[in-house]
């Protein structure tokens, strides 16, 4: 299709001064073919009606817009449904290389004329708006279900909760106290279990679900299709999003053998403390005779790396609150705290300082070396490194071990979602086997996109914060509903209508795009050919990249378009002063990097080209063979920080760049090229100050190697 | 995104007021607005971004701040639902949820919306002014852009140094009519539905605590200096050096708790400078590979998962936990060193470091402590507001609510713009 493309040259910012923009007219209108081409000293001023003006008039479909980064006045250069191209050279031309030079010149007409294919190729996105549903499924009938439930239904939308139990409340209908929840933040709370259910059951659009499970999970955001198991009979029920918030689990009890638990009548977890509590009568398990001295235990898990390695975000606030309760109840009791570091954030400062004032209960540091029983069950605990040295030995009534709070994950019998998803049945989990978001910037965001998780299931927490974290994920799952209906991308690519198209008669069948999708939004369809679920989807392009047959696409973004931007670029003949680097850089991090070394005014090679990406995990390895094979000397794949604290948006695009690169590696020796010509850069958005010297050494290694023998073929 | 140097826009009952742009105010605008929602920022400096575009890097995976920010801005961007009025401070809330009228003032930028970022006003401007942004460690133009991240990415002109009028060199050296000095402080109504506070924190006055020398040695910063010093875009591109002589840091001590727990200066414990601390000492460390790292605490506190980071750092033989208070701070003048003395905790002991660089974890104190609009608003002792009915229709998130790290904070403000979503379907239907 050949479209009326206008091509707008902003000559601001010193971008007239550094380049002669009618070059880059002639360029537009001859070369490029342009139906209308235009300059103006500011085209984010008053100018921009000009090229409102030209749409408007049907004169031009496209505009391509030759001035600043599309990182700025992005609403400025926004026309409706017309295909805007920004072609970036202020940033990455004018305040980064030096002015009046033919190579810099050389490097914004390149710009222009790759600006030029993409708005030729590119095709406005028809979105998928198929998926209208707007019920919130919350799966989990705790604190934190019952306050995602609550939440979504008072924000207008319908709820379906569905509880495992035979009733709801989860933990908190078995806790005797809170922690403090007001100034002075001195004194335990009282759990209004009854009242948040009433208050829940009051509200017409809630419908509540007891002794239920959920037994399969299929569908997409806008349109789950939930098969939900009461009584032995299926219902199924359609959610626009869902909540997950299916709590936690006690490890297992051998988690603390050495403590004797399960061993020793009067060594008791606390959430058997915390039932004596609540029915008031805290005593001996052996014989029900009442407790004179006790030891509460800080398992912060320091120290004890045999079940997992980390510690509790709760436990010294539970051991504060049990030495209080037995004082409670024995007011001429002594209460051991051992600990290794109390962890009380905040305002639990308050409350640390309160229990401390209490003459009963004693606080020591402590490393537990041995736990045993004598003929009278009571527990005889040998502590070292106290704070009056050690070894000391204490002989109790009672010993309270704080219970270790365990995903409901790790079962997979107690929460799963069943997901009927190709990658797997469960929501994927990070490295401490918590269905949370990797991202500290982005929380509720779990590979499973319009599933959230909250509350214990995502990180030990504490009933406030579950229910807190409750709210939040009812508002992600409101958010993805809104978004899905209107077929546009959730987070990052937010708004994004495009969507991946595969050409099935040319697909192979292989299902590389179905496993590689972090997401999971490609199911295995007839013949083996991938399906796809568009409002699962991100938008990545990582399947793009994986296609070895290259039939999967978006309408604004393909390897066509990709491979036709690096064809446009100009390439010099054997000129040793004038190699050519591509650079393809991901949006997300490495391109705006580029843009602040351009507003530092940091210099680097004029021989690179950039071209931006929406992940390296899309860049298709053709598209580096067909770089090589055009006579560029070497090609940069720009992008953020692999391994365990990836930082890539996508969550697995900079590790699959790595299996892919061993492709590339494959088709250089194959066409008897040296395997440096392409290589990974690792950079940091807040790291443009070691751009120069990234793209510097290309250009050394090109200048060692030599250039590219295959230019000119 | 609209961005509201001019005159303001419309304003609606389904809106939501956002009291700070902070990370906690941008996640509530961002999350909120792509629910369906408008948003109005409120931000005091002249960009967003708050006290986490301050930072180096985040704990505990070492990633770059800017990386979430530019996500959101990205976000924000493309999203006509969200307002923001920069250099501007909320001065009066009344009215009932789903109903509030607001008073906004926001002080002149003299800079208006034609400005593109060309920097050629900044090329011309004669008057320098201490980099508030680095804490007074180097120093900007009069007309300035607050850091390489700023957005809005519009300059801004500081009227306590500007000559204004008497000056003028940056009017003629504009060529886009950008730069007005005539502004004025206006005032303006808005009409909102719920009200969300994320006013953030300001670090606690090192200097208020006599015996660490913070402003008597300049080799003693505070744990914010240090993410200054270490950025790449900070005031010594990112070399970790003494302040004194530039030159490398050696041995480096950390002291936690430098007020916080400590009924004199602040009660509570503010949650992350432990783990700030943690996070920093590899910036020392990366710096310098034969640098060693003390870090003396009374409890390290690094709750839930933050105990694996924990121990990742101090895996590293050259940096040594010490379960200690520091109780004084002296400089040996003869060695250019600074001695810090403890009391080791388990043992009793006195102990003595030499050390080039000693950081003071500081803590966050509540930035309503002042400043507090007129507004029917519940706050605790520290000034930390009440997420209660003492504050009805206004919700207080991350760091206004209490000591929380980025990742709380951004949980929090997801939740507080929750609560205010349902407030004006509670409401207004």
């Amino acid at each position: 299709m050949n479209k009326n493309i206008g091509v707008y040259v902003c000559s601001g910012c010193g971008i007239g001064e550094c380049m002669d923009a009618e070059q880059l007219v002639a360029l537009g209108s001859d070369e490029g073919g342009a139906a209308v081409v235009r300059t103006s000293p500011a085209f984010c001023l008053e100018d921009v009606q000009l090229i409102r003006d030209d749409l408007d008039s049907g004169a031009v479909d496209s505009a391509v817009v030759a001035a600043c980064s599309h990182r700025v006045n992005a609403d400025v250069f926004s026309f409706g449904t017309a295909f805007v191209e920004r072609v970036n050279i202020r940033e990455q031309v004018a305040w980064s290389h030096p002015p009046n030079d033919p190579e810099t010149q050389e490097i914004a007409n390149d710009y222009l004329r790759m600006g030029i294919v993409r708005a030729q190729k590119a095709v406005a996105p028809t979105p998928y708006t198929e998926a209208h549903e707007r019920t919130v499924l919350v799966v989990g009938g705790g604190s934190a279900g019952l306050a995602a439930a609550r939440d979504a239904a008072r924000a207008g939308y319908d709820v379906v909760l569905v509880e495992k139990g035979a009733s709801l409340g989860g933990y908190a209908a078995s806790l005797y106290r809170q922690f403090p929840k007001r100034p002075p933040y001195r004194a335990l709370a009282p759990i209004d279990v009854a009242g948040s259910i009433e208050q829940l059951q009051s509200l017409p659009n809630v419908r509540t679900l007891l002794e239920a499970e959920v037994v399969e999970t299929s569908g997409q955001p806008g349109r789950f299709t939930v098969t939900v198991r009461r009584d032995g009979a299926d219902e199924l029920i359609t959610a626009g999003a869902i909540v997950m918030a299916t709590g936690w689990i006690p490890a297992d009890a051998d988690t603390f053998d050495a403590y004797g638990r399960g061993r020793y009548a009067n060594v008791v977890s606390s959430m058997e403390l915390e039932a004596m509590a609540a029915r008031g009568s805290i005593v001996r398990p052996s014989n029900g005779s009442p407790v004179a001295r006790a030891a509460v235990v800080v398992c912060d898990g320091k120290g004890d790396d045999r079940h997992r390695p980390y510690g509790g975000n709760v436990s010294s606030l539970v051991a504060l609150k049990q030495a209080l309760y037995i004082r409670e109840q024995y007011p001429d009791s002594i209460v051991y705290v051992l600990y290794g570091d109390m962890q009380t954030p905040g305002p639990y400062e308050y409350f640390y300082k309160r229990v401390q004032e209490d003459e009963g209960i004693l606080f020591s540091r402590g490393d537990i070396r041995s736990v045993t029983e004598n003929g009278d069950h009571d527990v005889v605990l040998e502590v070292e490194s106290t704070v009056v040295g050690g070894p000391v030995r204490l002989s109790l009534d009672l010993l309270v071990l704080s219970e270790d709070m365990v995903p409901a994950t790790a079962d997979a019998a107690s929460g799963a979602l069943s997901l009927s998803y190709l990658q797997g049945k469960e929501l994927p989990t990070t490295k401490f086997g918590f269905a949370d978001s990797h991202f500290i910037c982005f929380p509720y965001e779990t590979r499973r996109t319009g599933i959230y998780s909250a509350g214990s299931v995502r990180q030990s927490m504490d009933l406030a914060a579950s229910a807190q974290d409750g709210s939040a994920a009812a508002l992600k799952a409101i958010q993805c509903i809104e978004q899905a209906s209107a077929g546009a991308a959730v987070h990052p690519r937010v708004g994004d209508l495009s969507f991946p198209d595969v050409f099935l008669q040319k697909c192979t069948s292989c299902g590389r795009c179905m496993q590689e999708c972090p997401f999971g939004a490609l199911e295995t369809g007839e013949k083996g050919r991938p399906v796809l679920d568009s409002n699962r989807c991100r938008r990545c392009g990582i399947c793009m990249g994986a296609c070895p047959v290259q039939v999967i696409s978006f309408a604004d973004y393909s390897v066509d378009m990709l491979a036709g931007m690096i064809k446009a670029v100009e390439m010099p003949e054997d000129d040793e002063d004038r190699p050519r680097i591509l650079v393809l850089a991901c949006e997300n991090d490495a391109y705006p990097a580029l843009d602040m070394a351009g507003i530092g005014r940091l210099q680097y090679a004029q021989s690179a080209r950039v071209i931006p990406v929406r992940c390296l995990g899309s860049v298709n390895s053709i598209l580096i063979a067909d770089a090589v094979s055009r006579g560029f000397d070497a090609v940069m794949l720009m992008g953020c920080k692999a391994g365990e604290d990836y930082q890539c948006h996508y969550i697995r695009g900079s590790e699959l760049l790595e299996t892919r690169m061993q492709n590339v590696k494959e088709t250089l020796d194959r066409l008897a090229l040296e395997s440096e010509r392409v290589t990974v850069a690792e950079v940091a958005i807040s790291e443009s100050d070691k751009i120069p010297a990234m793209i510097d050494d290309v250009v050394q290694t090109v200048k060692e190697i030599g250039l590219n023998p295959m230019k000119g073929f | 995104m609209n961005e509201e140097i001019k005159e303001t826009g419309s304003s609606t009952h389904r809106s939501i007021l956002i009291v700070g742009g902070g990370i906690a105010g941008i996640t509530a605008a961002v999350e909120a607005a792509e629910s369906g929602y408008e948003v109005f920022i409120v931000e005091k400096e002249a960009s967003l971004g708050g006290r986490v575009a301050q930072l180096s890097k985040y704990f505990p995976k070492l990633c770059p701040p800017y990386c979430g920010l530019e996500i959101n801005f990205q976000r924000m961007r493309g999203n006509r639902r969200i307002h923001v009025y920069t250099l501007a401070e909320v001065e009066n809330i009344s009215g009932v949820p789903g109903d509030f009228d607001v008073t906004i003032k926001q002080n002149p930028r003299y800079v208006n919306d034609r400005c593109t970022g060309c920097n050629k006003c900044v090329e011309v401007c004669p008057v320098d002014r201490p980099n508030t942004f680095n804490f007074g460690m180097d120093t900007t133009k009069a007309i300035y852009l607050s850091h390489a991240m700023a957005f809005p990415r519009k300059y801004a002109i500081d009227d306590s140094v500007c000559q204004l009028t008497d000056c003028g060199k940056c009017v003629g050296a504009c060529p886009y009519g950008a730069i007005d000095l005539s502004m004025e402080t206006r005032t303006f109504p808005l009409k909102v539905g719920a009200v969300i506070m994320a006013t953030g924190w300001k670090p606690f006055d090192a200097a208020r605590i006599d015996n660490l020398g913070f402003g008597r040695y300049s080799d003693v910063i505070t744990n914010v200096m240090m993410e200054r010093l270490a950025a790449p875009d900070g005031p010594t591109g990112g070399r970790v050096v003494r302040m004194s002589d530039g030159e490398p840091v050696n041995t480096a001590v950390f002291v936690q708790c430098a007020g916080q727990r400590d009924t004199n200066y602040l009660g509570y414990c503010s949650g992350i400078c432990c783990l700030g601390s943690l996070k920093q000492a590899t910036y020392i460390r990366e710096a310098n590979e034969n640098a060693k790292v003390f870090i003396f605490y009374i409890d390290l506190r690094t709750p839930g998962t933050y105990g694996f980071f924990s121990k990742r750092v101090l895996d590293d033989p050259n940096i040594t936990a010490v379960k200690g208070k520091v109780a004084k701070v002296v400089e040996d003048p003869g060695a250019g060193k600074l001695v810090v003395e403890a009391e080791h905790i388990l043992s009793a002991e006195k102990v003595s470091v030499e050390a080039d660089l000693v950081v003071l974890a500081t803590g966050m104190v509540a930035s309503m402590s002042d400043g507090r609009p007129n507004a029917t608003i519940g706050y605790d002792a520290d000034a930390f507001v009440l997420p209660d009915e003492s504050s009805p229709g206004i919700f207080p998130a991350g760091c206004a609510r209490g000591p929380v790290d980025v990742a709380t904070a951004t949980q929090d403000a997801t939740a507080a713009a929750m609560k205010a979503m349902q407030t004006i379907h509670q409401a207004r239907g």
